[in-house]
């Protein structure tokens, strides 16, 4: 306390947030920023949702009920863009802003001018991206995958903008990542060695490193297409001599690493959250560690496996089948150690733990139907099919989401000083948990039964299964304003936290009082045996 | 709280399970050629050990959440590592992967067999059809033709009762031999496409400027049904592909009438037509090539496709519509409809353009004018 008030004495500025909303604009302060990365990648779940609800909508039936097929395939597109690169991506760049300086035992991030324009080009970058809706000729509607030539030479106008936006947020990620990787490195208290990280800190180090080497290879990708599209260049374009596939393959050189991105920090929160709520130290600290890596490094050489039926030559099917088949063996090995973890622990089941063990189940699910399309032979079935889109909602809903939503309840009375309402958030949660299977369980079926994906309106024979799904979705994306009450009351009215919120939880930030001073540590900590995980 | 939760599964599980019952089809199917038997098979195996480790894997994850809990009073053990169970969970998963590969890259290699085929077909994509192309020994076109999807607007649109065969069929299918081996090569006009019959258990992207391969030995006679599968656009979820199997003799008479209608066809671009003759064919084009951008009414859909209606170029010079339909307009939805329709065809579209949606040119375009215009082919 002494040095607080010694330290105000100096520097009285820095130790308080500036009133009004220039508080927002001007903060380099790491948990403002955080809070901004989550409140906006919030609105952007819920744009993105009210999509996919306009999607299912029309699913409902077959037939052509409430939009037209071009409208249609712009609330596809811009579902998944929304969704990837505004909810979840910025979701977890805020959970790192909010959580790597408190666990690693520093005052705030390495960057912090750098950190505040890497959020503030976000707003500007969707809210460019958005407005293609509403111009003449519509917005996106090539698939959040935008393949060449249909994002090129059969583009709406408006795909300019797009390039544009996806510039923006490839900069904000990357200087996102830089941010990270500086504070990682440079900034963790004295005796926090790598392998003593938490593996929060450790997932996001390497997804950070994965950042920096994908970003530049997707703004590579979009800069082609803005020269063929406006400088006549064949990049893509087979009548001059280009080639529509080899975008496929800058694409997925992204797009796999990509899917990595949305998919390592959650596994750093699993692997916090159930160890805390078992009572009992994490299984295999530094197989989990190991395991991150190599998925990291698997995941530059499989990406071919989006474009099996490109028509690639057959030792090109078979190398990357294996090296896809290959990654199970990590990603088995995380699932095995959380359940050790569960195993012979004191277990209770508050809302975190409880959206941590849906993830750990409906990951696996979304595991096993990954393992089953990068069988290539089989893979030809399914490609393209609602199979693949169960496969990948899978990851990324109860996967990724899941593991979100887990994480702000679970560090929601370390940021805010007051705790949730236990019975609503089970609530949520199993809302959420039963609306996400109505929603994708039955896509497996229709997927199998050979509806293909991103059509407005389908044969007979897959009417029940899309009812089903579409009911599911209302369920699911309704139950989400239950969460959007519970945080609003928790801020209000929430009853005061412990510094130390769970009986089991190990870590730097939970020796910190409840909220968190303003900047952190600004002494470093002692690092002691008790608040490690290793 | 319990209770309520036990009700609610027990309620999804039964609905679920009813639905199995009815609905028709809950799994992959298994074709009727030797391969997509082969990727059926697979297919089950990978479920079932999927299956088999889920059942182990969430069965002790279950029993842990049911007796490792704090509310029963037990302590918590304080183990984290064990070298022998790691290595364990390394192993045994690598050699489960090692034992599917292996049928997995048998399958494929059978699948890569392209060669010694009895007969060609060239599959084009096009925004939203397939073009197929029969092609002799020497790779020349014998003849060819469209297949659009034939499920009417009024179906789609919910004014009419929808047929067991909604959006998966077709003016003209697709139609081979069966026991012979056909080749398939695939390849697109425009966009990306991808041509998918389940049934046979192939499926590959049809990528212009590039020519992909596939086969098929198809035993059964029967008709079979497939859907586009890359998006490609507004009407991508409309462009169905439907093959029809002939019996070997049955596929040769209607090969041998195909080829000879192909030459009356032919034979027709010498002709005149009246207005009367050229309106009644040209909305028959009208409808099939060219509704799904300019609508059946001729108000397009502005501004990606415009209106035929009070069009400038449908009011002017005759030459320009023609030339224009004939060489699209590069780098939009506007195809070049000189390499789809034949003079005929052609002429009376745009006839049929210039004298409807309350346009009135007050012409005639023959086939001869087409014929001129490019160059007399
Ligand atoms: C895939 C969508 C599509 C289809 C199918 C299509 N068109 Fe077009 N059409 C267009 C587009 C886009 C333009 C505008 C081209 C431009 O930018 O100049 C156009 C323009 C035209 C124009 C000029 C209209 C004007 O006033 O500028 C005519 C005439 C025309 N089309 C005739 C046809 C005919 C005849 C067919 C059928 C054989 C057909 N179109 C089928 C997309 C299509
Ligand atoms: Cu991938
Ligand atoms: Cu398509």
């Amino acid at each position: 306390m002494s040095e607080v008030i010694h330290a105000d004495h100096h520097d009285d500025h820095h130790h308080g947030p500036e009133k009004g909303l220039l508080r927002w604009l001007y903060t380099t302060n790491h948990k403002d920023i955080g809070t901004l990365y989550l409140w906006f990648s919030f609105a952007m779940f819920l744009i993105g949702g009210v999509l996919a609800l306009v999607i299912r909508a029309e699913l409902f039936q077959p037939g052509l009920q409430f939009v037209q097929p071009e409208f249609f395939n712009q609330m596809t597109t811009n579902h998944g863009l929304i969704m990837v690169f505004g909810a979840i991506m910025p979701a977890f760049v805020g959970l790192a802003n909010w959580l790597i300086p408190m666990q690693v035992g520093a005052p705030d991030m390495a960057l912090p001018r750098m950190n505040n324009l890497s959020f503030w080009i976000l707003p500007f970058a969707f809210g460019m991206m958005i407005s293609t809706l509403f111009m003449e000729g519509g917005g996106p509607n090539f698939g959040w995958t935008f393949y060449a030539p249909l994002s090129t030479t059969y583009a709406p106008d408006s795909v300019t903008y797009f390039i544009f936006a996806v510039h923006l947020m490839g900069a904000s990620s990357i200087m996102g990542s830089i941010n990270i990787i500086a504070t990682i490195l440079n900034m963790r208290a004295p005796g926090m060695t790598l392998m003593k990280m938490p593996l929060f800190v450790w997932t996001w180090l390497i997804t950070a490193y994965l950042l920096i080497a994908v970003m530049p290879v997707l703004a590579g990708a979009v800069t082609m297409m803005l020269f063929d599209i406006h400088f006549d260049t064949s990049f893509f374009n087979a009548a001059g001599g280009g080639d529509p596939v080899m975008f496929q393959h800058i694409f997925w050189f992204f797009g796999h690493p990509e899917v990595y991105i949305m998919i390592l920090p959650a596994f750093g929160i699993v692997s916090h959250i159930i160890p805390t709520f078992a009572r009992k130290p994490l299984f295999g600290y530094s197989s989990m560690v190991y395991a991150v890596a190599s998925i990291a490094f698997l995941s530059f050489i499989v990406w071919a496996h989006h474009m099996f039926t490109v028509g690639m030559p057959l030792a090109g099917q078979l190398f990357f089948m294996y090296s896809t088949m290959l990654i199970a063996v990590p990603t088995g090995v995380k699932v095995f150690n959380w359940i050790a973890t569960m195993w012979r622990g004191a277990m209770t089941f508050e809302t975190p733990m409880l959206f941590a063990i849906a993830f750990v189940v409906l990951f696996t699910m979304g595991g096993f139907s990954g393992l089953m399309l990068a069988i290539t032979p089989v893979d030809y079935q399914y490609h393209d099919t609602y199979f693949v889109v169960a496969h990948f909602h899978y990851v990324l809903v109860p996967g990724a989401l899941f593991s979100i939503i887990a994480a702000v309840y679970f560090w929601l009375p370390k940021w805010t000083g007051k705790m949730y309402d236990e019975s609503l958030g089970k609530l949520h949660f199993w809302l959420s948990f039963i609306g996400v299977n109505i929603t994708f369980f039955p896509q497996h079926f229709s997927g199998l039964a050979g509806m293909p994906r991103r059509i407005p309106d389908y044969a007979l024979q897959f009417a029940d299964f899309n009812m089903l799904s579409s009911i599911g979705a209302f369920i699911f994306g309704f139950s989400q304003l239950v969460f959007l009450y519970i945080l609003i009351n928790t801020i209000r009215s929430g009853k005061p936290a412990e510094g130390r919120s769970w009986e089991g939880a190990k870590g730097l930030e939970w020796t910190l009082p409840s909220p968190a001073p303003y900047h952190s540590f600004t002494h470093p900590p002692k690092v002691t045996e008790a608040e490690i995980q290793g | 709280m319990k209770k309520i939760i036990l009700q609610v599964v027990g309620t999804v599980i039964l609905t679920v399970s009813a639905l199995w019952v009815q609905a028709d089809e809950l799994n992959l199917r298994a074709g009727v050629t030797e391969i997509s038997k082969e990727v059926y098979s697979l297919h089950m195996l990978i479920l079932w050990i999927c299956v088999a480790i889920g059942v182990v894997v969430f069965g002790v994850l279950f029993y842990s959440v049911y007796a490792h809990r704090k509310s029963k009073g037990v302590e918590a053990a304080q183990f984290h590592h064990s070298t022998k169970l790691e290595l364990a969970w390394t192993i045994v998963p690598t050699l489960i992967l090692v034992g599917m590969a292996y049928p997995a890259t048998e399958t494929l290699i059978k699948m890569y067999d392209t060669g010694g085929e009895d007969m060609t077909v060239e599959v084009r994509g096009y925004q939203w059809k397939w073009q197929y192309k029969y092609l002799d020994e020497d790779y020349n076109r014998t003849f060819s033709f469209f297949s659009n999807l034939a499920t009417p607007r009024s179906q789609i649109n919910n004014r009419q009762v929808k047929t067991d065969t909604y959006l998966l069929e077709v003016d003209e299918p697709l139609r081979i031999p069966t026991n012979r081996k056909v080749r398939f090569l695939i390849t697109a006009e425009d966009v990306i496409h991808a041509w998918w019959v389940p049934d046979f258990g192939i499926k590959r992207d049809a990528v212009p400027g590039v020519v992909n391969d596939l086969w098929a030995i198809v035993p059964e006679p029967g008709i079979y049904r497939g859907q586009c599968t890359e998006l490609c656009g507004k009407d991508h979820g409309f462009m169905p592909i439907v093959v029809e199997a002939l019996p070997e003799a049955e596929f040769d008479a209607w090969y041998a009438s195909r080829v000879s209608t192909e030459v009356v066809r032919t034979e027709s671009f010498d002709d005149t037509f009246s207005h009367e003759q050229l309106m009644a064919k040209g909305e028959e084009v009208y409808g099939t090539y060219c509704s799904a951008c300019h609508l059946a009414n001729g108000q397009g859909i502005p501004p990606a496709f415009p209106a035929i209606a009070g069009s400038a170029v449908a009011m002017g010079p005759k030459d320009d519509h023609l030339r224009l339909v004939i060489e699209g307009v590069a780098g939009t939805g506007m195809q070049a409809f000189g390499k789809q329709l034949d003079p005929v065809e052609l002429a009376s579209v745009v006839h049929f353009q210039r004298h409807s949606f309350g346009n009135d040119a007050g012409d005639l375009s023959q086939p001869a004018d087409v014929i001129n215009l490019s160059g007399g082919q």
